[in-house]
């Protein structure tokens, strides 16, 4: 185990909040295809409401603080904020879509000692990038953006969100991130709208197509551990948690509301209205997530699966239960492995039905 | 003030975070990632660059920790060399806040 490894089960085991996602803002100079964000501004947090958060959160034991959005740089007192909140000695990782970067912020994003900047890139071709993010000339502008960053020094990661317009383009763009010297990451998860809309799901590559990326030695370390078939779960998987949402990970929207995690639409305060060290010890909801084992899971518990799969259960709440099936991990697992879950048979599936969640992170408390 | 005098002050490249009584620390300039035990923590908390590492071993560690003044003082300054090797802290001659008022 590594020692950031270490650390991390040891904040677990005495409840500390050492990792937090903070999105800055939810507006976007980007109308991504896939986006599952309502774009408006409904009352996003001042600046000085950020820092007192932040103050809070420093207090709170948390080190690893990731800003995202929406695009961060939106907000003309983003570096502001990361000033603050590398001053209060976060691990601070950014992730934009760096179309707003030039040379002046890459130096100062240097300066500042950010540890890791995520970028969305969709596509090695111009065209495919652009009609996704449906802003033109946007692929030339992230990819200049990047240049500038690597040459400050920083580390760079290309997230590759893959959905059916740029399904064979993996290959494509990490090569890019080969020539450009940067990380690259892969992501086939497609959430639905906040407002509820699905039609986003559309966009989701079929289920069919996840082999030939799972078992592609490029994209995915350690293939035959991977791939293999699962081990029946042992009394320490059963006795254990699904992930750290809620016992060392949250996430906090733009206008102060506290989930578990971004994947995890259940309120369980507000910082505007509550100490978040209140929330985050004393909310009834987050002390019920955190009581879940695996054991206590309805279906899973019994599933040869629950030794290994990924789990969401955020994705699972999505899906009416925090204690039910994530059907978008089953899918994973099943076709990871090619051997069907627990959930699957017991609806005498040969294959995962794949179904829709219905709720998302919204805004708790809408001004009027 | 005695000639040997140093000031160690925490490197601006750094984050760091107590965690069940040790000190977590990162440097995003090279991601190297360490856990501090207590005395180390104490040291490097009482890194200000105003106070010679000598007072902080006296007042911080002897104080604290039953330890022989001579081999703390040896031990601070091994770890603080350790810890200006990788970037962590910034080792001066002269106090940073002197520097500063002049």
């Amino acid at each position: 185990m590594s020692l950031v490894s270490e650390v991390g089960q040891r904040a677990f085991d005495l409840g500390v909040p050492i990792a937090v996602h903070l999105d800055v803002t939810y507006r976007c100079n980007e109308r991504c295809v896939h986006c599952y964000l309502d774009h408006d501004d409904h009352g996003e947090m001042t600046t000085a409401e950020i820092k007192g958060v932040l103050d809070q959160l420093a207090e709170a034991g948390v080190f690893f603080l990731t800003f995202s959005g929406g695009e961060v740089f939106m907000r003309r007192d983003f570096m502001e904020l990361v000033e603050y909140a590398r001053r209060l000695m976060f691990v601070v990782k950014i992730k934009t879509n760096a179309v707003m970067i030039h040379e002046e912020e890459a130096r100062r994003i240097r300066e500042l000692g950010v540890d890791t900047i995520q970028i969305s890139v969709y596509s090695h071709r111009p065209e495919v990038h652009d009609a996704i993010t449906k802003l033109p000339h946007s692929f030339e502008r992230t990819v200049r953006a990047i240049r500038f960053l690597h040459d400050q020094g920083l580390r760079v990661t290309i997230a590759n969100v893959l959905m059916t317009a740029n399904s064979a383009d993996h290959k494509g763009v990490q090569e890019l991130a080969d020539e450009l010297g940067v990380h690259y990451t892969l992501d086939p998860t497609i959430t639905p709208m906040m407002d509820g809309d699905t039609s986003v799901l559309s966009l989701r590559i079929p289920g069919e197509e996840l082999p030939e990326i799972f078992h592609n030695p490029a994209l995915v370390d350690n293939q035959d551990d991977y791939c293999a078939p699962p081990k029946p779960p042992s009394k320490e998987d059963l006795e254990g948690y699904s992930c750290s949402a809620g016992h060392a990970f949250c996430y906090i929207s733009p206008y102060g509301d506290v989930f578990p995690c971004v994947q995890f639409p259940l309120p369980t305060g507000n910082v505007r209205q509550q100490k978040f060290l209140d929330i985050w010890n004393f909310s009834p909801q987050m002390n019920e997530v955190r009581s879940i084992k695996v054991k206590d899971l309805a279906v899973c518990s019994s599933c040869s699966h629950a030794g290994t799969c990924s789990r969401c259960p955020g994705l699972a709440y999505m899906e009416g239960s925090m204690r039910g099936p994530s059907t978008a991990d089953c899918e994973k697992s099943f076709y990871r492995t090619g051997v069907p879950t627990a959930n699957m048979l017991r609806h005498g599936l040969s294959k995962p039905r794949t179904t829709v969640p219905l709720i998302q992170i919204r805004p708790v408390a809408v001004p009027a | 003030m005695p000639e040997n005098c140093i000031y160690i002050t925490r490197s601006s490249a750094i984050a760091a975070r107590a965690l069940g009584g040790e000190m977590m620390v990162m440097n995003s300039a090279n991601s190297t990632f360490f856990t501090l035990n207590e005395v180390a923590t104490a040291i490097f908390q009482a890194a200000d660059g105003s106070t010679p590492l000598q007072e902080i071993v006296r007042d911080r560690i002897c104080q604290q920790f039953d330890v022989d003044p001579d081999q703390a003082q040896a031990d601070a300054e091994q770890f603080v060399s350790e810890l200006c090797g990788h970037g962590v802290l910034v080792v001066s001659s002269r106090p940073s806040v002197a520097e500063s008022r002049s």
